[in-house]
């Protein structure tokens, strides 16, 4: 996945002289999980560069460089660092085209990796999306695999709204199901894990069927769309798993239709429960679908704790605790 | 060397004594995170330790010290024990904060160690109210804030220092200018490199330290805790040092050579400035200071020992402590 945003990165800077990307480590050290690798070396350092350690600050730059006209994509170097920037996330980024009347916008890319599963404790695994989703204005992006990284990120950049470009980092290296105590499969072997050369897009806001199904929907993005791949499997449940891609704005025709053809829904997502997007999908399921539902819908998110140093295992909610849910609500 | 004179020899040999239970302890927490035993992120001392030594004897009890994610040595300097500090960092309940911090995250009520902290420069503003507590209270305790070259360029760290300086808070600023923040050299992501400078425009008067000379540590730490305590309010240091190891367990150290590592280490460090000089000094010899050694090891194996026999916490552990059980 790390090549395929490199790839998007490269393909957008070769393509438009408007676009430039910065962060904590992003020119001569090329990020670091690695991302921008290559890229000052291409493209110089007034296109790649490094910038000092503050998110507050360089957020904002972007914001300024954005309303000129610039596509900067800045890289918060992991999801737990973006809060000194929230403000102006939250009061400049997303409100610009509002109280201008559209006059001023800010066309910028906020990419940062994001999510458990790698030990991080409390400052590098958090998930914040849902923080983003309740903001009015902001576009929330997770990509699952290589091939959706790179052309979402393509049209992340390409879009005139701000987008918050989340990098579930447990599956840079390659898609992981939850099973952590087996060795991990490599990208090479999936089969989105081959990108297209050169430049295409993913339209934001369209999720994708991974798996059709006829007993249950799930709802699913990032590092658990193969949590619940594994689940169905192993429950040998029927279930149909949508990838949203882009929660918000939320595909929600996608959604609609698969609920309303299984008639059960479960929502799987990693960031802690209350108040999680989760709650956001269940309302609007219920909203769209009461009358086709045949059970309550289900969750299974991480506990409302913050991410412990130990117990990794315990909060991640891997494939067993997915798999007890598809079950509860077929009995349901 | 600064201060020498006045210093009791017994004293110099208790800050190489410290000093050394930061290198010893270091390295073999280096060694558990290659055996496996050490999960996620840690982040090691290694090169800086007079720093956190010679401020440490500036203080007396009850002063307050907080910091940054590189915190290992701040906590053993502090006097918290290295198995407690051990133990968090292999996730077992014998540790600080019961394996639930991690590396980055322990403290310390007893020993007035406000943590351990992940998110860079926060520690800073911490800190800043933790002195205004101190001088609410008149309990005439002062607070040492710690963090990195890296912090030193996060926002909150002015609006600290204006409101510091303000209101002649009780604390030191201490910036551990390793002259890296990652992968980042000082150069490449400061305007203004001589950080001790950086407190200029908010009248807090700055002084630029040898952070490898624990004695010349020692000495402005007393100046600016004596300053404090008279109602002088926030000083800065900038403690010129430089960490040996990686960033992280997980750096591959390419924007530095071998060549730039090793010349500090054979030219300035820390422990070996100090033990020569004690020898010199016909202070300590060569006895004495192994004896000093095999007391070190003692302490580091059986931190050790107890960092992986102390059991992992309970599950329930996991729900505990996050509202008041009130
Ligand atoms: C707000 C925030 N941004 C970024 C990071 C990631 N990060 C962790 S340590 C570090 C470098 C800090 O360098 P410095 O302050 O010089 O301290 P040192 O590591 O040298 O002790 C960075 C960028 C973070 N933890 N928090
Ligand atoms: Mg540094």
């Amino acid at each position: 996945m790390i090549q395929a945003l490199n790839s998007a990165l490269d393909v957008m800077m070769a393509r438009d002289p408007d676009v430039l990307t910065f962060g904590e480590d992003v020119g001569y050290f090329g990020g670091v999980f690695r991302v921008t690798e290559g890229l000052q070396q291409r493209y110089g350092a007034t296109r790649c560069f490094d910038a000092p350690i503050s998110e507050a600050g360089l957020v904002a730059a972007a914001i300024g460089m954005g309303a000129y006209g610039l596509r900067p994509v800045v890289e918060i170097q992991f999801a737990d660092y973006i809060y000194p920037a929230f403000d102006q996330i939250v009061s400049e980024a997303a409100r610009l085209r509002y109280r201008s009347a559209g006059e001023f916008t800010s066309p910028i890319t906020i990419r940062t990796p994001y999510g458990g599963g790698i030990y991080g404790g409390q400052t590098h695994s958090q998930s914040p999306e849902a923080l983003f989703a309740h903001v009015a204005g902001l576009k929330v992006v997770i990509p699952s695999t290589p091939h959706d990284a790179k052309g979402l990120l393509i049209a992340a950049i390409e879009e005139d709204d701000p987008v918050i470009f989340l990098e579930p980092k447990r599956i840079y290296n390659g898609p992981f199901d939850g099973h952590h105590d087996r060795p991990i499969e490599p990208w090479s072997r999936h089969p989105a894990g081959e990108t297209p050369e050169g430049y295409y897009r993913i339209p934001l806001g369209q999720a994708a069927i991974v798996r059709s199904g006829s007993a249950v929907t799930v709802l699913a993005y990032g590092t658990m769309v193969h949590v619940a791949l594994a689940a169905a499997l192993e429950s040998g449940i029927d279930a149909e798993i949508l990838d949203l891609r882009t929660i918000w704005p939320v595909d929600i025709e996608a959604i609609v239709a698969s609920v309303k053809k299984t008639g059960r829904c479960v929502i799987v997502h990693e960031a802690t429960r209350t108040s999680g997007f989760g709650a956001e999908l269940a309302a609007l399921v219920q909203e769209h679908c009461f009358y086709h539902l045949e059970a309550p819908i289900a969750r299974v998110t991480g506990w409302d704790t913050p991410y412990p140093h130990v117990f990794e295992w315990e909060y991640f909610p891997g494939p067993a605790r997915v798999g007890a849910a598809l079950r509860r609500v077929l009995e349901g | 060397m600064a201060g020498l004179l006045t210093i009791h020899p017994e004293v110099l040999l208790g800050f190489y004594r410290d000093m050394l239970l930061i290198r010893r302890f270091e390295e073999r927490a280096g060694q558990l995170y290659g055996m496996g035993l050490i999960g996620g992120f840690c982040h090691l001392y290694i090169g800086q330790e007079a720093v956190v030594v010679g401020m440490q004897a500036a203080l007396e009890p009850g002063d307050q010290v907080i910091t940054g994610y590189r915190d290992h040595g701040h906590m053993l300097a502090c006097g918290m024990e290295a198995n407690g500090v051990m133990a968090e960092l292999t996730g077992r309940v014998g540790g600080y904060s019961r394996g639930k911090g991690g590396s980055m995250h322990m403290f310390s009520r007893e020993k007035q160690f406000f943590g351990g902290h992940g998110i860079v420069g926060a520690q800073v503003s911490l800190g800043t109210g933790l002195a205004f507590a101190n001088q609410y209270r008149g309990d005439n305790r002062v607070c040492l804030a710690y963090f990195g070259d890296g912090a030193a360029n996060q926002g909150q760290v002015y609006e600290s220092f204006n409101m510091a300086s303000l209101w002649k808070l009780p604390v030191i600023y201490i910036v551990e200018n390793n002259q890296y923040a990652m992968g980042t050299s000082v150069k490449r992501s400061s305007s203004e490199t001589h950080l001790h400078k950086r407190g200029g425009s908010f009248n807090i008067i700055g002084e630029e330290v040898d952070g490898m000379d624990v004695v010349a540590v020692r000495d402005a730490g007393l100046r600016a805790v004596a300053k404090a305590r008279a109602g002088g309010g926030p000083t800065l240091l900038e403690m010129k040092t430089y960490r040996y190891r990686g960033h992280s367990m997980s750096d591959p150290a390419k924007y530095r050579t071998r060549e730039e590592v090793d010349a500090v280490k054979e030219k300035s460090d820390p422990l070996e400035m100090l033990r020569k000089r004690l020898m010199d000094g016909a202070i300590a010899d060569e006895a004495a200071l192994k004896e000093i050694d095999r007391e070190v090891r003692e302490i580091v194996a059986e931190s050790a020992r107890f960092a992986q026999e102390s059991p992992e916490p309970p599950e329930s552990e996991l729900f505990a402590h996050i509202y008041s059980e009130a």
